[in-house]
């Protein structure tokens, strides 16, 4: 099935892919066919920077339990973050 | 049919990738394969699927030359970029996936190519699958002109009003008064869209309307069941489905000459 299951937000960061590292500027999340899992269908995660076209992409594609836990822990260390004080940016 | 060629035959093709005047005016890459000789042969426009403009519809596009087939597969996401096919879909669905208006546009453009060509027997047909087999259906109905068109487990051909989006803003179902060429589907029993009762509507439908179709299920299949690259591969099925497809184009787009 196509399920068109898709979102996209804004995103800051880098990315490592075949050729190296890319800035990422964009972060899309969506759940339909899979290519490189077994899954029939699976959870679609790419970090892309679109101003460089399709093969600026690290993707992933992951089983919705994983995408739970993985929300999950997401969740718990941006919280052990915020409680070290560590800046993200230099000041 | 599968392995029916004749081993005194000369069987020659050629395909390559060529570009050609879509949708818009806009200039298309479209995968050409193509049987040698003078023909007439017929046509077969191919709508990839959501996975993209890849490895296996070339391999479809040959399938079809080397059984007497002209085809042509355009790049229906030519416009979002270029890369290793599942990156190019990966970045189509991040922009809510082609249009349709513009996916119809580009499949006419591709019938009408190949009906200019000096080998063609005049007789073209649209095949798809997944997304592709919703696109096919959708142009045979909405655009017309096409002689035969097979739609293979295409999801979303009875939508839901919640399930439209922008570039898919219509339930093709509503579009089949205007279906004007025989249809063939093939369905797997246990895909989830189409599920069997989506399939069983599509089907009230057609014979409302009195349309030539003829719907084949398979009860061991789910999505996908051609892709032997996938888990979803059912090769019983997959084998019966091509048999199923070369029939009935040959039925609707030879002309016997």
């Amino acid at each position: 099935m196509c399920t068109n299951i898709s979102e996209t937000l804004p995103a800051e960061g880098a990315a490592k892919g075949g050729a190296g590292w890319f800035a990422v500027t964009a972060a899309n999340v969506g759940f339909d066919h899979a290519v490189g899992s077994r899954f029939d269908h699976a959870l679609l995660l790419d970090f892309v920077d679109p101003a460089r076209g399709p093969s600026a992409r690290v993707a992933v594609e992951l089983d919705l339990e994983t995408g739970r836990a993985l929300v999950a822990a997401l969740q718990s260390v941006i919280e052990a973050a915020e409680r070290s004080g560590a800046p993200v940016r230099a000041s | 049919m599968w392995n029916s060629l004749r081993t005194d035959a000369p069987a020659g093709l050629a395909a390559g990738v060529t570009a050609y005047r879509a949708g818009n005016g806009d200039l298309v890459h479209a995968y050409v394969a193509r049987p040698e000789g003078p023909g007439p042969y017929p046509g077969v426009v191919l709508v990839h699927h959501l996975p993209g403009w890849d490895e296996l519809y070339r391999e479809f596009a040959r399938r079809f030359a080397d059984h007497g087939y002209t085809a042509i597969c355009p790049d229906l996401y030519c416009r979002t970029g270029h890369g290793e096919p599942d990156d190019v879909a990966a970045a189509a669905r991040a922009a809510g996936g082609a249009s349709d208006d513009l996916v119809v546009e580009d499949l006419v453009a591709a019938r009408d190519w190949l009906r200019a060509l000096p080998t063609a027997n005049g007789r073209v047909g649209v095949f798809g699958t997944c997304s592709g087999g919703r696109h096919a259906l959708l142009a045979a109905s909405k655009a017309g002109g096409f002689d035969a068109v097979a739609d293979l487990w295409g999801g979303g051909v009875v939508a839901a009003p919640d399930e439209l989006s922008p570039q898919r803003p219509v339930s093709v179902l509503d579009y089949t008064a205007g279906l004007d060429a025989p249809l063939l589907g093939l369905f797997g029993d246990q895909d989830k869209s189409p599920t069997p009762e989506l399939v069983d509507r599509h089907e009230e439908e057609l014979r409302k309307h009195g349309k030539e179709y003829e719907f084949h299920r398979y009860p061991d299949a789910g999505h996908g069941f051609f892709y032997y690259h996938r888990a979803a591969y059912r090769a019983e099925s997959a084998m019966d489905g091509w048999q199923k497809v070369f029939d009935f184009f040959g039925r609707h787009l030879s002309t016997g000459s």
